[in-house]
């Protein structure tokens, strides 16, 4: 396999573009990515588009059809939540290859205010709230309720997730939100599903985010020096209650253990982590998931400010889906992007010194976990 | 069915709401649960090799337990429209080893209500109607009430 960099990226400001479609976004976010390369359409070889509410619709093709028409390998890929980083790990595959030079990925969604809800079936009969909740925030806060049972962690220290992350975004131009909500209310707000009140949810919304991974020789060419040192894909093995309650730590405790090794790094060569707080309950799971602490420490981790900006170990500085936004298929390109930003020491405001290492991880229900490692 | 009534479509009769709820012409409605024999693992539904130890079976149904334990909950005050909120949910583990999303009933949907562990017990009611107007039966669970 031959080594891949990231040449460039882009993201559009999550939001709402009432007025746009997909194609429209995802072609902006495209020719940014090629722009911040310093490449055109003609260089690229291999296209992963991904899509997850029009994933019948073959918008990275319609995205070329607004963008240059090259006649180039075009995916298009669903992966839930992880749909977006799925088609950066589908691009960066096609360079590792050795096949080709330059693959773009791009990321886009447009959700309107559907929400997160998620579920809903077609036969007619009603099991929501009848059979149990399979709506996020409920999957979520239960994931949540089961650390709470193990190691007695808080509603206040998932609070503080919420409180932390969108403190962050009030430094990120880009984030759908960029307002500081402190601790009361965090907690006073509306409970959309305990112990998750609607400031521990993340918004709906509409984005885009695109990245360019180019083969050694081509980072040479280009003089570009961040490397992807591994991009890691798992689904959700056998688990004791996974088929009941989706079980969101396994498969990222395989995906970090590999990615690890892959990378020929560990937890504390990591300077910033990017991670999938769709729920502030999941932030905390996934401090330990990823071997920021040890099992159980999570709730002393965000007590004692160890992930906030300045911290030993800042997570989600771009203010996490929790305040940045969810557009599900963009959502995982847009954290490569925040990624690659502080490697580069172009992340303004909100750069984390002397960014050398950083992670971005994603979990789509159902269940699919990439884990992307960068370093400068 | 082109002559059903005009005046709307009359109770057929009673189905269960998911495939795994049991309702006997006599004794208890229960849960079946699907057990592998090759390494004993047990599945709410059918399958065509095993999800743990990949062998083929044969799954044997097994009539599960009508108690259980509260693994974990949640109180849900958002939910689609139409759907009267809040309510109670949880994952309740049965001791033949499968645990079980449900709803839980006659209980207060107040975080001090509840207790992780707390010993559960199943019942079933008309949830509601089907297109063809039959009684779709649904199991809950509520407290253990000795």
């Amino acid at each position: 396999m031959g080594e891949v960099f990231v040449a460039g990226v882009s993201m559009l400001k999550f939001g709402r573009y009432k007025d746009r479609d997909v194609t429209d976004l995802g072609g902006e976010a495209c020719l940014k990515a090629l722009d911040d390369a310093g490449l055109t359409m003609r260089d690229v070889q291999y296209m992963a588009a991904g899509c997850l509410l029009q994933a019948n619709a073959m918008v990275g093709q319609r995205i070329l059809h607004e963008i240059g028409q090259t006649g180039i390998p075009v995916v298009n890929v669903a992966n839930a939540c992880a749909t977006g980083s799925t088609a950066f790990r589908e691009a960066y595959y096609a360079v590792a290859s050795g096949e080709i030079d330059v693959a773009l990925a791009v990321g886009v969604e447009q959700m309107g205010k559907a929400g997160l809800l998620g579920g809903g079936g077609g036969s007619g009969v009603r099991t929501e709230g009848v059979v149990g909740s399979g709506l996020m925030p409920a999957v979520f806060g239960q994931a949540g309720m089961e650390h709470m049972r193990k190691f007695g962690t808080t509603p206040e220290q998932f609070a503080k997730v919420a409180v932390k992350n969108h403190g962050h975004a009030v430094r990120n131009p880009l984030s759908q939100y960029q307002v500081e909500t402190p601790l009361e209310q965090v907690m006073a707000a509306r409970m959309v599903a305990y112990p998750n009140t609607l400031l521990m949810c993340c918004p709906s919304g509409d984005g885009a985010a695109a990245a360019v991974v180019v083969s050694a020789k081509k980072a040479r060419e280009l003089g570009v020096t961040v490397r992807v040192r591994a991009s890691v894909l798992t689904s959700d093995p056998w688990t004791e209650r996974d088929l009941t309650q989706p079980d969101v730590n396994t498969l990222t405790r395989n995906a970090a253990t590999i990615a690890w090794e892959r990378a020929g790094l560990g937890p504390d060569d990591v300077d910033l982590v990017e991670l999938h707080d769709c729920f502030a309950t999941a932030e905390l799971l996934h401090y330990e998931n990823l071997g920021l602490c040890k099992d159980g420490e999570a709730g002393r981790m965000i007590d004692e400010g160890e992930t906030t900006h300045g911290g030993r170990v800042p997570v989600n500085v771009s203010g996490g889906l929790l305040s940045k936004g969810h557009p599900l298929g963009a959502t995982g390109v847009a954290n490569i992007y925040e990624i690659v930003q502080h490697l580069r020491g172009r992340a303004g405001e909100r750069q984390v010194p002397n960014a050398k290492v950083g992670l971005a991880h994603v979990i789509g229900l159902g269940s699919a976990c990439t884990i992307n490692v960068l370093s400068t | 069915m082109s002559d059903s009534p005009a005046s709307g479509p009359a109770t057929q009769g009673r189905r269960p709401i998911v495939p795994f709820l049991r309702l006997p012409e006599s004794g208890e409605p229960f849960l079946a649960g699907q057990r592998c024999d090759g390494c004993g693992a047990v599945y709410l539904g059918r399958r065509q090799a095993c999800a743990k130890c990949l062998g083929r079976g044969p799954f044997r149904e097994v009539p599960l337990s009508r108690t259980g334990e509260l693994y974990v909950w949640s109180i849900v005050h958002q939910s689609f429209p139409g759907v009267p909120v809040p309510y109670v949910v949880g994952v309740v583990d049965l001791p033949e080893g499968v645990s079980v999303r449900c709803n839980l009933i006659d209980v207060q949907p107040d975080p001090t209500a509840l207790h992780f562990g707390m010993k559960v017990e199943m019942t079933t009611g008309v949830s509601q109607q089907d297109k063809e107007g039959n009684d779709v039966v649904a199991f809950y669970f509520r407290p253990a009430r000795n």
